[in-house]
């Protein structure tokens, strides 16, 4: 998606359990004096108040391709869509597609790695899911699709924190970071966030994968980290500041970080990583990776949503920069060891 | 005739000089012709119609996107995103036939030889103009499970094709009794009859196209293209059956009751370029094919001799069309740069 990014249309695609705020948030995207002109496809066309001259109604149609990979599923309704949309090019800036609540982000992802002709003129910005801080807590026991809408989020708007003390704020915040502590989170209150943190992200432009760290938040009194450290395995948290700091492993929804200082072996590595999508592709939501190969100058990047992945070269290491090799997966009862396994048989023994 | 890369071929004939240029100044997506006069479907708003040697005059039938249109030689018909189904005749008049309840999309329009029309928004087809003795002007509509991808009527009576996900719905508008369905897994979207009536082919989502031999219902697969296939195009008398989506034109035989089935296709003006749009003569063996990289080809089927009739260089082609005598061929650019040849 690197190439030609400028020219393709940006689509933010905007998730969340029913109630949680997404229209509030699309109609305040909509609202702001930004300049920028939206189309904006919706699942529930003319129900919700939205004003905004170019309003598609979607159905939701969610297909599988035939290429015999069961988790191969793509928007149907989306192709048409945007395929329609590109005949009335110039006449807006970006695209945000509001999914139903009861929504899996992924078909809507792989839309675009899948489809050639989305491809060639949209590009993915970011998967962005609002979040309702007073009964997220909830949703995450009871409602598969509400876990994976934060699994799957580069960028989570956890709204009505005005609803919740800070011991329950703490506490979502904490189940949130056990999903996804990869995600950019911002606390509001209706929805009040700046729209340079929902939109233009990149989240996957493959040039802008430039770190995959764990989001911290600024403000002190929620700061926590809660780090998988690279290979060896060891856990640390840091308790900085002393209160409401839980930490929570969600039972089946996990995120894996790995780490290297030694160079891999793309002989070994690339091979590892596609059988590894292959075969537990369904249970890996998200993968991203910057890695290290050996006898090679130039950085490598790669992303992917369920068996979908994509990678490049990206630039060559800078002098001085320590050539690491990082890779993070968020999913689904993830088998821990052996991807960490596989990962250390990469790597180049020196 | 520079920039033309002729591949393996040392030379090629050329009647670029012949070729009268046409500058539509707006993108379009496709090109019909309404008996002699050429009218270029623009992406948005307007239909362009170039008549004999005059200019393109826009002709507005569409508040919005330009999202399908079809026509039978008389009328062209369009559907928009404006909920809007619009006619124009080759005297430029306009005509609004239907407009959405709801203002859906118009996803895709068919048109009937005898005068019945068809659209279609999400998941419903509608007909119109049945010839139906007790009320000649009663729309009838079908939903199907999913969105509409493509629509076809028969060449005989009136049945009409409704392409969805997982496989196409034939139906009899005027005709009590249940639709047939037949099934096929994945996406189908442009459909299409054969002229003799015999075969329904799909093309799908995925690069491939399928078929139904009606009589049995067997299944044809037709695989092996690297792309989408977006254009289709039966060769004089349904012998053959022209498709876009390679770096060739693919043909497909159906000139047997048994069509395609275990035949290897033709390939013929391979070019080091995607085909995007494929028209063939009313009635001699002629197709014309257009690239990505914007080469229009003129291929003589007997023996597959080319004839360049606009070089590369510019937008992908976008549309082709003969007029019914086969004396006119128009070509268009997505830029909406455009020709006319009398060849």
């Amino acid at each position: 998606m690197s190439e030609l990014t400028s020219q393709k249309i940006p689509v933010t695609v905007l998730t969340g359990y029913l109630g949680a705020g997404k229209t509030t948030l699309l109609n305040r995207i909509l609202s702001e004096n930004h300049g920028k002109k939206y189309a904006v496809i919706v699942n529930e066309f003319g129900e919700i108040g939205i004003d905004n001259d170019l309003i598609i109604g979607a159905d939701e149609e969610v297909f599988e391709m035939n290429n015999g990979c069961v988790c191969c599923t793509v928007r149907g309704d989306l192709v048409r869509i945007l395929d329609g949309l590109m005949k009335r090019k110039g006449k807006f800036d970006a695209i945000i597609v509001e999914t139903t609540g009861l929504a899996d982000p992924a078909p809507v992802a792989q839309t675009f790695f899948v489809d050639e002709d989305v491809q060639k003129n949209a590009r993915l910005d970011a998967v962005v899911t609002v979040a309702d801080a007073k009964w997220l807590s909830d949703r995450l026991k009871d409602a598969p699709e509400a876990k994976n809408q934060i699994a799957f989020a580069d960028v989570i708007v956890l709204n009505k924190t005005d609803l919740v003390s800070r011991g329950e704020l703490a506490e979502v915040e904490a189940r949130i970071r056990g999903i996804n502590p990869y995600a950019k989170l911002h606390r509001t209150e209706r929805c009040k966030v700046a729209l340079s943190d929902v939109l233009e992200r990149g989240a996957f432009d493959l040039d802008r994968i430039l770190e995959i760290e764990p989001d911290f938040l600024e403000e002190d009194d929620h700061d926590h980290d809660h780090h998988h450290h690279d290979h060896d395995h060891h856990h640390h948290h840091d308790h900085d500041h002393g209160h409401g700091l839980k930490h929570y492993h969600d039972e089946d929804m996990q995120s894996l970080s790995l780490s290297s200082d030694k160079p891999l072996d793309p002989q070994r590595f690339m091979p590892w990583l596609q059988n590894l999508v292959a075969t537990e592709g369904q249970k890996i939501l998200r993968s991203k990776g910057i890695l290290a190969f050996h006898d090679d100058d130039d950085r490598y990047v790669f992303q992917g949503v369920h068996m979908m992945l994509e990678g490049d070269h990206q630039r060559p290491w800078k002098d001085g920069e320590e050539r690491l090799s990082r890779l993070v997966f968020i999913g689904r009862e993830l088998p821990e060891e052996a991807i960490r396994e596989g990962f250390e048989s990469c790597i180049v023994a020196r | 005739m520079t920039d033309f890369d002729p591949g393996e071929s040392a030379s090629i004939v050329s009647v670029t000089d012949k070729v009268r240029s046409i500058a539509i100044g707006a993108p379009v997506s496709a090109v019909h012709f309404l008996k002699e006069t050429a009218a270029f479907v623009g992406s948005e708003e307007n239909i362009f119609v170039v008549a004999g040697e005059g200019e393109p005059t826009p002709i507005a039938v569409h508040g919005g996107g330009i999202l399908c249109a079809a026509s039978d030689g008389k009328r062209l018909l369009t559907g928009g995103d404006d909920g809007k189904v619009a006619s124009v005749d080759a005297k430029g008049e306009v005509a609004v036939l239907a407009t959405d309840a709801k203002r859906r999309w118009i996803d895709n329009v068919a048109v009937h030889p005898d005068g019945a029309f068809a659209w279609s928004a999400g998941k419903t087809a509608f007909v119109r103009g049945t010839k139906n003795q007790e009320k000649p002007d009663q729309e009838k509509s079908l939903d199907v499970p999913s969105t509409v991808g493509g629509l076809a009527f028969a060449p005989k009576g009136l049945r009409l094709a409704v392409a969805h996900y997982n496989g196409v719905t034939l139906w009899f508008p005027n005709m009590a009794g249940e639709p047939e369905f037949l099934p096929w897994a994945g996406s189908h979207l442009a459909v299409t009859f054969s002229p003799d009536n015999k075969f329904l082919v799909t093309a799908m989502h995925e690069p491939a196209l399928h078929g139904w031999r009606l009589s049995d219902n067997r299944h044809m697969r037709m695989t092996g293209y690297p792309a989408r296939v977006r254009s289709i195009a039966w060769s004089a008398g349904g012998k053959a059956l022209a498709t876009s989506g390679a770096d060739m034109v693919i043909m497909w035989p159906f000139a047997s009751k048994d069509g395609p089935m275990g035949k290897e296709p033709a390939m013929v003006a391979p070019l080091k370029s995607r085909v995007t749009a494929v028209a063939c003569h009313p009635d001699q063996a002629i197709l014309v094919s257009g690239y990505e990289d914007g080469t229009v080809l003129m291929v003589r089927l007997s023996d597959g001799a080319e004839i360049l009739v606009h070089k590369n260089g510019g937008a992908a082609i976008a549309g082709l069309a003969w007029n019914a005598k086969g004396t006119l061929l128009a070509f268009v650019a997505e830029d909406g740069e455009a020709g006319l040849l009398e060849p």
